[in-house]
């Protein structure tokens, strides 16, 4: 396990710094010119030249990067091209928003996704097992924005239990109203989620519930129950775990439209924003931060495999 | 199954939160609107807080009149009204400005607001890295004396009657203050509260304020991306107006309901078609007018806002002093516009690429235009481009046959004076009365000479004017007191009341 563990870190610091360079030079690739966004109409060109200089765009491409790539290493990402204020702060004021959304979110996905796929899957000959699998599909074509904007109708515009969007002032400080806040956009991407993960878990535990182990359980006198319990849940949760990971992943960036739609202050505003601004130091720390994010929990997402699954270990042994 | 259990679950557990919880912080509003705080919605934050460092629009709104002041102020009729300068006093010759200001005027922070503040306030307005869109126009300035603490004269190198309407565009900061991209430190009647970025920005009323107190406790800006989540936010009482509404889908919701009034001010941002006045065919003024005359505004205008926003002849707008009504200068007339295109050599149209901006109204307009124009022979290929794109391509290199453009600005019928602008429009004679105007003695004589050039660049038609766009304010019905016309995207806050 431990030499795997190292071999693993290696690559995700290499992934790591691969996307850092990706990023960095896809971004140089748009069109546009942050000096530009910067200034009023009727700039002049020496008005723009100061401005190039000032901001550092002036320099050639691998200074730039190099610059860049010394400032993560003293975890400084710089400061935003438009509004002069540096970048970290700027995420981590955001994170407040976005982490516990995320988190929240894909708790409350597995909570529902679980459940209900296993059971769709052990009860598919009963008549809800088609119906959940029948609902399952239907929500995978819904898209987020507009479930949340029907949640939004129906709880805070017509029922008025619960606020359109925005977040309180005083964040967290105000725990009442900042939760209140973040249960629609919550229930939104865990429906959303839940749909895809529903069908993961029922062709899982389908899987599982035709292997031989299973019957063999059953021989030596299991109950179906517990053979389910002891053998089946286990083997059918090393793929799910796969996909969990990456649908956590997803779910950070996809909470982007889900912040907009609610007006929540979270990453996604931010991007969206440094994106539209060509705002290079503010777009590449959000999907620095985010990148390696979803890297370190498809790290995790291997490792847990690992851990329940020994057919896994004894591979990578040999 | 356990699905629904567990929405179910999810939602019993909001309506317990929201039955503990929901009060919004004014819902309760005490009986005294002095103590009421005024909750306002908009889509402009701002990028930092300083306008002469890429602030933004957003800091006009939030702060201009309300956290910072100028010597002069620009009032929402248009008007330009003394502030912080309690007396001036003119020159003969037009280039000596001496101020003297307002007495006991405090800043936020304490201090005493002397002539050396406006002086600094000034320079960093004019500074070589200033990013303030108003850097140019003082180019005039020779020098700045303070002869004492409450004095300070400008002596300038030309006549420039604009001179104190520029003035109105700079805000007096605390020459002493640090940091001003973060915080604020102004002499107007609110002081800086908290700014949350990506959401909120509060002010609170300055007790220590030299004129009429705010009749407000304070107003919080809340700041949104999503055009619904704004109008959301007025429909469940989270916040009391709306400054600027950017479309009139959601404006139905509230026509109907007594609960809302829907503002319709005078807004200064002009929809233009320009075209590049220097190439062919568009160097041709027949060719301009055809076009113009073939394109039917009003339905545009209708198509786009419905019942909302203005027609204009021209680039200049209601509010500006020499607004006159030109709508009947190149009207809409096919018969016309055909005439004109045989006369002009075009008898079977001709073929052009129209640079659209992508984001709303242009691809709307520039769609409606390719179908007009159609009518008269003239094939209209639509390229869309980014903003970005826009400003490298037509603004930097006037690469271009024709354009859509939004013009957000007052008073800027005078960049058909300068022939370099990038539309190219060249005329001398319309050059020298705009140059005239800016060394005018008199306001009468400066509104004389920009209605004569705006005149001429009607009848030339410069560019289309396509329409003057709404500034619309949706606020709840229980408030009083608010700008409606938004000139300079200002959002004066200090006469709110809610009832």
């Amino acid at each position: 396990m431990i030499p795997y563990l190292v071999r693993r870190t290696a690559i995700l610091i290499g992934s790591l710094f691969l996307a850092a360079v990706a990023l960095f030079v896809l971004l140089r690739l748009l069109p546009g010119d942050p000096a530009n966004a910067l200034l009023p109409v009727g700039a002049t060109p020496e008005q723009i030249e100061a401005a190039r200089r000032e901001l550092g765009t002036d320099a050639s491409l691998p200074s730039q990067f190099l610059s860049w790539l010394g400032g993560i290493a003293r975890f400084d990402l710089g400061k935003s091209l438009i509004s002069t204020l540096p970048v970290g702060p700027e995420i981590t004021a955001r994170l407040p928003v976005t982490v516990p959304l995320t988190l929240a979110a894909f708790v409350l996905a597995v909570l529902i996704a679980v459940p209900v796929g296993v059971l769709a899957a052990t009860r598919a000959e009963k008549w809800y097992g088609p119906v959940i699998n029948a609902i399952a599909q239907l929500g995978i074509a819904v898209p987020a924005f507009w479930l949340g904007l029907l949640l939004i109708t129906v709880f805070a515009l017509n029922l008025r239990v619960l606020p359109a969007g925005g977040f309180p002032p005083d964040g967290w400080a105000d725990p009442g109203t900042a939760v209140q806040s973040l249960i629609l956009p919550v229930v939104t991407i865990a429906l959303v989620m839940s749909a895809s993960l529903i069908r993961y878990v029922r062709a899982a535990t389908l899987d599982v519930l035709s292997a031989d182990y299973l019957r063999t359980a059953r021989a030596l006198g299991a109950t179906a129950r517990e053979a389910m319990w002891r053998h089946g849940l286990r083997n059918a949760a090393v793929p799910v775990i796969a996909v969990l990971a990456m649908e956590l992943a997803t779910t950070f960036l996809g909470a982007v439209v889900v912040e907009s739609v609610f007006a929540l202050p979270g990453l996604g505003g931010l991007l969206v924003r440094g994106i539209s601004q060509h705002d290079y130091p503010v777009i590449q720390g959000v999907m620095l931060v985010s990148t390696a994010t979803v890297l370190a929990v498809g790290f995790l997402g291997d490792v847990t495999q690992r851990l329940a699954d020994p057919r896994l270990r004894i591979r990578s042994a040999s | 199954m356990r699905k629904i259990l567990a929405v179910t679950a999810a939602l019993t557990l909001a309506g317990v939160l929201a039955a503990c919880g929901n009060s919004d912080s004014d819902s309760a509003a005490t009986s005294d609107p002095a103590a009421a705080t005024i909750q306002i919605s908009s889509v402009y934050e701002p990028q930092n807080l300083d306008n002469t460092a890429g602030g933004g629009q957003g800091v006009t709104e939030a702060l201009s009149g309300n956290v910072y002041e100028g010597l002069f102020r620009l009032a929402d009729s248009g008007a330009v009204e003394p502030l912080l300068a309690k007396d001036q006093k003119v020159s003969d010759d037009g280039l000596t400005y001496t101020f003297t200001l307002q007495p006991n005027v405090k800043f936020h922070s304490g201090k005493t607001l002397t002539s050396a503040d406006v002086k600094a306030s000034v320079e960093r307005v004019t500074a070589a890295n200033s990013k303030s869109a108003r850097k140019s126009s003082f180019a005039v300035i020779k020098s700045i004396a303070t002869p004492d603490d409450a004095t300070v004269v400008f002596t300038l190198s030309s006549r420039s009657i604009s001179f104190v309407y520029n003035l109105s565009y700079v805000s007096i900061v605390n020459a002493e203050a640090k940091d001003l991209t973060t915080t604020a430190d102004g002499t107007g009647p609110y002081k800086l509260g908290e700014w949350k970025r990506g959401s909120t920005l509060s002010l609170t009323r300055f007790d220590g304020y030299w004129g009429a107190k705010a009749k407000n406790a304070g107003v919080v800006f809340h700041y949104y991306t999503d055009a619904t989540a704004l109008n959301n936010a007025l429909l469940t009482n989270a916040v009391d107006v709306v400054t600027s509404e950017q479309s009139p889908d959601a404006l139905a919701q509230f026509a109907g309901n007594s609960a809302y009034k829907v503002n319709d001010g005078k807004s200064t941002t002009k929809l233009l078609l320009a075209f590049n006045d220097k190439v062919a065919p568009f160097n041709n003024v027949q060719v301009r007018q055809a076009v113009s005359q073939a394109i039917d505004d009003k339905k545009l205008l209708s198509s786009v806002w419905g019942d909302h926003g203005t027609l204009i002849g021209s680039m200049v707008p209601p509010t500006d002093p020499w607004y006159e009504d030109l709508t009947s200068v190149n009207a809409y007339n096919v018969d016309s516009a055909k005439a004109l295109l045989t006369q002009a050599g075009f008898p079977n149209g001709f073929t052009f690429t129209l640079d659209t901006p992508n984001y709303d109204p242009h691809p709307t307009a520039a769609t409606f235009i390719k179908s007009e124009l159609a009518k008269v022979g003239i094939t209209v290929n639509i390229n869309t481009i980014t903003a970005d794109e826009w400003y490298t391509k037509v603004y930097q290199k006037h690469d271009f046959a024709a354009t859509l453009q939004e013009h957000v600005n007052d008073r800027d019928v005078v960049w058909y004076g300068n022939p370099d602008f990038y539309w190219g429009y060249s005329n001398k004679q319309v050059t020298q009365e705009i140059d005239a105007a800016e060394q005018a003695k008199t306001t009468d004589e400066q509104t004389s000479l920009l209605k004569q050039a705006n005149k001429t660049i009607a009848q030339e038609a410069a560019s289309d004017w396509l329409y003057l766009y709404p500034q619309i304010v949706v606020a709840s019905s229980k408030l009083s007191g608010y700008p409606v016309n938004g000139l300079n995207a200002q959002f004066f806050a200090y006469g709110i009341t809610k009832s």
